[in-house]
């Protein structure tokens, strides 16, 4: 083909996109630009305190340093409580999130008024920050690790409820078919059919809730629902910065184990 | 046996899959449905234990109308009806053992499903389903590591635990390589005949359906078009089910398949084998 021939076939330029798609593309770009303006503008910050941030940040870290050990012995009570707020949250919100889960789910729910409340119960539950529940717990419970094990438990409900939902709205029909085709009731169905096929996604979401609400009950302690942010929110109050430090260092190994153990147990799952 | 009169069956979008459809099989014998891709052969084997709600007409299986019972009732009906799925439909987790004795669900309550804690009668029989569908030995396997073949040596086995009056078969070797569908459909003949079980069958492989069946019915566009003896499908009778198309090549001279099937039983260890690298 000669270049001639060429140039009469094919179009001279190529472009990903139209011109009207590149307008577009700009109008979003200004848009969030000014989106981004507008909220720093309506915030009325404070800039001064920019300008020796990194002044107060450097002395932060040295207070913090050399942490206090002596402190250690003093959080290791609070720091085990935390676990158990969390592992306990855990398990009522696993006794809880699978009913519900079942109704939630639009293949499994007996009818749409079970489908609706089920589907209430998880938005209501998301929609409320574990410390928001923590608040409302110890009104009822009064401050300690009750009133933590049940603000862990009413926010992870949303959490795992909707995964698992899910999980068993996107399960094989055919698999359902076959055991509902043996005569089995419709509570064997869901023994058989259904709960072996979620049960990597129900195991694998309880560790991963577990995970995340080990991190989420160090600061149940700031409104007084047990565990290490009681001692945590003090320290800083008194400005004992060594021992916060400890207190982060803690936690901060805390995690890391609990993130290893839970990575750990859901990459064995098959 | 089964008597199906003027069985109608319309979808909610309205299209109707079944025009009015009897058939009646009075004796222990493998009844092939063959036709087109949506003729409704599917839509006839599943309204007959009502995994598809029929509109219209009556089934009546050893005396009890099917199209009249309640769910509790329904279900009393399914424990008498074993189903074999084109895609097998195990519980893809569980054993095999525990898929096959999952046959018996509609007999053993909910906890003693819950602890897998079945009768010794029912695990008996589910040792010696195994053995004879070629699986012995693999009933701690899970489904999901077992070949194509092999789930569907599972699909059977839970079928005939349930001791059923009418085994349902939904495209059984359409998943499967041209070999192992031949050796499946033979198991599942065998079975039938061994058990004085009727089979309704429906299947692509007219040939396949030629050589292994008692009987073959014909569907086209909801409608029974053909109803007779495999060796009574002549071109004529394949062009009013299918359409217009050169038949010569797919209608069966009686060859050497009793040679094969001896083969294969004998070779059955090793087919299972090779099955389980073909994967």
């Amino acid at each position: 083909m000669t270049l001639a021939e060429h140039a009469a076939r094919y179009p001279e330029v190529w472009r990903k996109f139209s011109p009207r798609q590149t307008l577009i593309r700009y109008a979003w770009f200004v848009g969030v630009v000014f989106v981004a303006v507008w909220s720093i503008q309506n915030l009325d910050i404070t800039w001064e305190y920019f300008l020796d941030a990194h002044i107060q940040a450097g002395d932060l870290i040295v207070r913090m340093v050399p942490p206090d050990w002596d402190h250690f012995s003093d959080i290791l009570d609070p720091l085990l409580e935390t676990i158990h707020i969390a592992t306990l949250g855990t398990a009522v919100t696993f006794a809880i999130a699978l009913p519900v889960a079942f109704l939630s789910a639009r293949n499994t729910t007996p009818n749409t008024v079970l489908w609706a409340i089920g589907r209430f119960i998880l938005v209501a539950s998301r929609s409320i920050n574990t410390v928001v529940w923590a608040l409302i717990f110890v009104a009822i419970f009064g401050p300690g690790a009750i009133a933590g094990i049940w603000a862990i438990a009413a926010r992870s409900i949303g959490f795992m409820g909707k995964l698992i939902a899910e999980a068993i709205e996107e399960i094989d029909h055919g698999t359902v078919e076959a055991i509902e085709a043996t005569g089995a009731s419709r509570l064997k169905v869901l023994l058989i059919g259904v709960l072996p096929q979620v049960l990597p996604v129900i195991t694998g979401t309880t560790v991963y809730r577990w995970d995340i609400n080990i991190r989420e009950s160090t600061v149940l302690g700031f409104v007084g629902a047990g565990g290490i942010g009681i001692q945590l929110y003090s320290s800083i109050n008194q400005f004992q910065w060594d021992e916060v430090a400890v207190m982060l260092l803690a936690v901060f190994g805390v995690v890391v184990i609990s993130e290893f153990v839970s990575a750990a147990v859901r990459q064995r799952i098959t | 046996m089964l008597q199906i009169t003027d069985l109608v069956k319309q979808y909610p979008n309205g299209f109707r899959a079944l025009h009015g459809v009897s058939v009646t099989v009075d004796e222990p014998q493998v009844v092939a449905v063959i036709g087109s891709s949506g003729a409704g052969k599917s839509t006839l084997i599943r309204c007959i234990n009502r995994l598809v709600e029929p509109t219209t007409g009556a089934i009546v299986l050893e005396g009890t109308d099917i199209t009249k019972l309640n769910r509790a009732q329904l279900r009393q009906a399914r424990r008498r009806m074993g189903m074999i799925f084109q895609e097998y439909n195990l519980v893809e987790r569980l054993t095999v053992m525990e898929n096959v004795l999952s046959g018996r669900l509609g007999y053993v309550g909910f906890w003693r499903a819950f602890r897998r804690n079945y009768p010794a009668d029912d695990v008996a029989s589910a040792f010696e389903l195994l053995e004879r569908v070629g699986l012995g030995g693999r009933h701690d396997t899970r489904a999901d590591a077992l070949s194509g073949g092999q789930r569907q040596r599972v699909g059977i086995a839970r079928a005939l635990m349930q001791k059923p009056d009418l085994l349902l078969v939904d495209e059984p070797t359409a998943s499967l390589d041209p070999k192992t569908s031949r050796q499946i459909m033979r198991l599942i003949c065998a079975l039938a005949h061994e058990r004085g079980t009727p089979a309704l069958v429906n299947i692509h492989d007219v040939a396949l359906a030629q050589s292994t069946a008692d009987r073959v019915i014909g569907l086209r566009e909801g409608n029974l078009v053909f109803d007779g003896k495999p060796t009574d499908l002549t071109p004529a009778v394949l062009t009013d089910i299918y359409g217009e198309e050169d038949w010569s090549a797919t209608i069966r001279k009686d060859d050497d398949d009793e040679d094969e099937e001896a083969v294969a039983a004998r070779d059955n260890g090793h087919a299972l084998d090779a099955e389980a690298y073909a994967g």
